[in-house]
This record gives structure tokens, sequence and C-alpha cells, in this order.
């Protein structure tokens, strides 16, 4: 699926969450959504997945606006996971997963799980309470439930986030063999600069609300005249004159 | 509207219920308590005093159907208030249902629920007190459907101002029916409340559901008039119910509020 954000804003009352942005992900690509905290990211995610309305712009999915009358049949083909949402702790890993492949219409609902079990490793825990996992363990859950109706559009907002380095690498590679695999253009949020350099394509430099830069990893570490990603983004993030 | 999506999301609640056992007696517990107090309540006068005859089975009839609307309120508004507490709020409103599909779902759980609590109860009263809700006969069925359809809406309304203010409503919830049962005239005929009062009630399916229920106790006579106004004042209010779901839905999306919706 191809994403396009054409000239979209938000503001709450008087703030200006997000101002005028366009930037768009070809189909099968990789998009890495950067910025620091409060610029602007989980408002841009939310109005993609439709969750807030956009006070200016669209979001074109497949060159289709999405909108109302064609939610349904666009979220069927699209997830999202984030560590700030959760499943229902008082389920279990099973239920929760049956749950939610039965509400995106997934055909072969034990098939499915049981392959998601295996490929993220869950089935130790499959049976277990969602609320008594483990950091790591919720995530891959977190993980399995966004790739249970095998979309073709996948947010995800910092997969990564507070776990330990080898969780953290088996979450990466998962992700880069499932895309090896399968059709999936994502949209990356994240705050560890090396696991965007390793999945994303391209990326969008966000602050306070506006996109500062874009372009592949390389070239914006280049045009800052940077070593790596890491710094690019501190030099973007510190620097006083971008917007003021 | 898609009936496997409403399945699968009233599957999360039957889950949640079949794997407490403490979730089932908590179900079960208030309804019987419920009725073993108005039960000796209403005893202890009909055996001081002759002029309360027949309050017993008046009472608990009006209590049962009472906690039947309170029970299907409360329920529909756990199992909203369960999504905002898991915060599971967001993987919910990305997922392809429609919000009628989400309101489907919430209305036959919220009935599935009551009952679990409310059948032990009714039946209970039988051998007890020596009354039965099923005298009433098939009006039963019409005053229940009524009470449900009120308390659906009553739930729509509370969980709009959930979604408009977030979980800081939730107070409002639970205290969302208390402040309806004065009007209602649940154990009082409405002669009781002041006249400027009688006519703010008569607004409410309530005091009709309960009337009825009186006059089908006490003077055996049926008004299907009564019932259908009664089941009439109810679609209005629920349909101005959905209405409001709506607009809060719409009006949340504009401030961001459906995102990271939780405790």
């Amino acid at each position: 699926m191809k994403l396009e954000v054409l000239n979209l804003s938000k503001k709450f009352n008087n703030i200006l969450a997000v101002n005028n942005i366009s930037f768009s992900i070809e189909k099968n690509k990789t998009l890495g959504l950067l910025g620091p905290n409060g610029c602007g990211k989980t408002t841009t995610i939310g109005m993609m997945l439709g969750l807030i309305t956009p006070s200016d712009g669209e979001v074109l999915i497949d060159n289709q606006k999405f909108e109302e009358k064609n939610r349904i049949k666009l979220l069927s083909k699209m997830n999202f996971a984030s560590p700030y949402i959760e499943l229902p702790k008082k389920l279990t890993v099973f239920q929760n997963l049956n749950v939610y492949a039965k509400l995106y219409g997934v055909e072969d609902v034990n098939d499915r799980i049981n392959e998601m079990a295996e490929n993220l490793n869950l089935k130790d825990f499959l049976n277990k309470k969602t609320g008594e996992l483990s950091s790591g363990q919720k995530n891959r859950v977190s993980l399995a439930k966004s790739l249970i109706n095998k979309p073709k559009l996948l947010f995800l907002d910092e997969p990564t986030a507070s776990l330990d380095p080898d969780v953290g690498d088996f979450v990466r590679e998962y992700l880069e063999n499932y895309k090896l695999k399968n059709e999936l253009t994502m949209l990356l949020a994240s705050h560890n600069m090396t696991e965007v350099e390793r999945l994303c394509d391209n990326i969008v430099m966000m602050k306070k609300g506006e996109i500062v830069d874009k372009g592949t990893c390389v070239e914006v570490v280049k045009k800052h005249g940077r070593n790596n990603l890491e710094e690019a983004f501190l030099k973007i993030a510190r620097s006083k004159d971008e917007l003021e | 509207m898609n009936w496997n999506k409403i399945f699968a999301l009233s599957l999360r609640h039957i889950y949640l219920i079949k794997g407490s056992f403490p979730r089932i007696l908590d179900l079960i517990y208030w309804p019987t308590i419920q009725i073993f107090l108005w039960g000796f309540i209403s005893k202890f006068f009909t055996l001081s005093s002759s002029y309360y005859n027949n309050t017993v089975g008046i009472i608990l009839s009006a209590a049962i159907l009472y906690d039947f609307l309170f029970r299907s309120s409360i329920s529909y508004n756990m199992m909203f208030l369960e999504e905002i507490w898991s915060r599971n709020f967001t993987n919910l409103f990305i997922a392809p249902i429609k919000l009628s599909e989400i309101i489907a779902s919430l209305t036959f759980t919220a009935i599935f629920r009551t009952l679990i609590g409310l059948v032990p109860a009714a039946l209970l009263a039988i051998p007890l007190f020596d009354v039965s809700i099923f005298k009433i006969g098939m009006p039963l069925v019409f005053l229940l459907l009524t009470l449900y359809i009120f308390g659906v809406t009553l739930c729509l309304l509370v969980t709009s101002g959930l979604i408009r203010f977030g979980p800081s409503f939730e107070n409002i919830a639970w205290a969302s029916l208390f402040f309806l049962a004065p009007l209602g005239c649940i154990y009082y005929p409405i002669e009781i409340l002041p006249e400027w009062l009688q006519i703010i009630s008569k607004l409410l399916p309530l005091v009709h559901i309960f009337e009825e229920m009186r006059n089908i106790l006490i003077y055996d006579i049926i008004s299907y008039a009564q019932i259908f106004k009664a089941i009439f004042i109810s679609v209005l209010y629920f349909i101005l119910g959905v209405l409001v779901f709506y607009w809060s839905y719409n009006g949340a999306k504009n401030r961001g509020t459906l995102i990271n919706m939780g405790e």
C-alpha cells in the first residue's frame, strides 16, 4: 500500500500540533518518523489511523482518501502497535489474539495464531494472562496482534522502547525478515537511531509540528555533516534556528 | 452490521467473566443482597399492619425490575470502562469495526451479564418470600425490554461522557442511575411526588413501567397503551443516546482523545 500525507495540519484549541506536513511512503518501503518528544509524531500517526480528525489536509492510502465511508475497508489492511497501548491484561495471550483475529476477519484463526506464536516465540506463554508477562513478552504479543491480519500498512510507535538489547534485536530482525517475505509498507516512529538506520528506507524529521528534514538516513547524516543519525538528530533537535 | 465482529467483541467480555470466579460471584451477589434486604423490610411492614398487605410482592417485583435496569446499565458501563482501564481503547478504535457494532456488542453482552446476576435472585425470591416476578406474565417481557432500552440509553450517554471528558467522567457513570431513581417512582406511586416533579417524571419511561407493574400486581389490569407509551419514550431516548454517542465520538476525534486513552 502507498501512503500519502498531504498538507496535514492539526490544531488543538490554539496550539498548532502539526503544521502543514507532507510526505509519502511508497509501497513496501519503510519510513522513519523522527523527532523529539512532543514534536507531533503521535498526533500525525493518530490522523493517519483515523483516530484524530485533521484540521486541514488529507491522508491518502492507495490514492483513496481515508474517511468514514472507507474506514472499515482500509483499517482491515492496516494495523498499529505501540508500547503505550495494551491488550486486556486479564485475558490470555491466545484469547487476545483470538479476539483481534476475529475482529480483523482473519480466516483460519487458529492456524494464524499458531504461526505467529511459532515465529515470535509465544508458544510457552500462549495460555498465560497478558498482564503476567514481562515487557519483552508483552512487546512480542503486541507485535503479533499488529501482524495478525497480515497488514499491508503497519504503524509502529517505538516498537522496542524499554526492551533489553537482546529482545530489541530479536524484534528488529523479525521485522526485517517479515518484510522480506511479505508485502508490507511500514511507518516507524522511534527514538532509537540505530534501529531507524537498520530498518528505514527514508526518514522524516519533525520538530514543533513541522517537517524540518527528510531523505534517506545517509542523505540526512551527510547534509548535517555528522557521522551517524544519532548525531544528526541531536543537531536538529538542539538547533534553535530551524524554526524559530 | 457484521455479526462475527460483534461476537468477537462480546467474546472479549465473555472470556473475562469466564476466567474469574470473583467476577461471577460479584454479578450474583448484589442482586441477591437486594432481594434479601427488600424482602425482609417488606415482610416486616406486612406483619406490622394490614395496610401494607401485598407489599412484599410489589416491593420485591419493583426491586427486581429496578435491579434489571441497574445491572444492565452498570454492565454496559463496566465493559466500556474495562477498555479504558486496560488501555485497549486505541486498539479497539483502529480495528475495522463500526461504532454501531461496538454498541451492539456491548448491548448484547450486557444482557448476558445482567441475566447471570438476576435470574438466580429472581428464582430465590420464590421460595424465600413467595414472590414470583413471572406472575406479571407476558407484559413482563415488554417491561424488561423497555427497561433494557432505557438502561442502554443511559449507558450511551455515560459512555459519550467518557469519550468526551475521559476517565474522569467515571464517577458520573456510577451515579447516573441513582440520579434518576427518585423520579422513576420505582417503589411508590407517582402521586407521592410534588406536581411539578410529576410532570418531569412522566417524561421518563420508568414511571410508566413501574405504574404498570403495580396495576398488574394490585388490580390485575394490563394496559398495553401504558406499556407501549413506555416503549415509545424509551426508543426516543435511545435514538437521542445514539446521536449523542456519535457526536461525542466525532468530538473526541477532533480533540484527539481517542489515542492513548487510559488510566
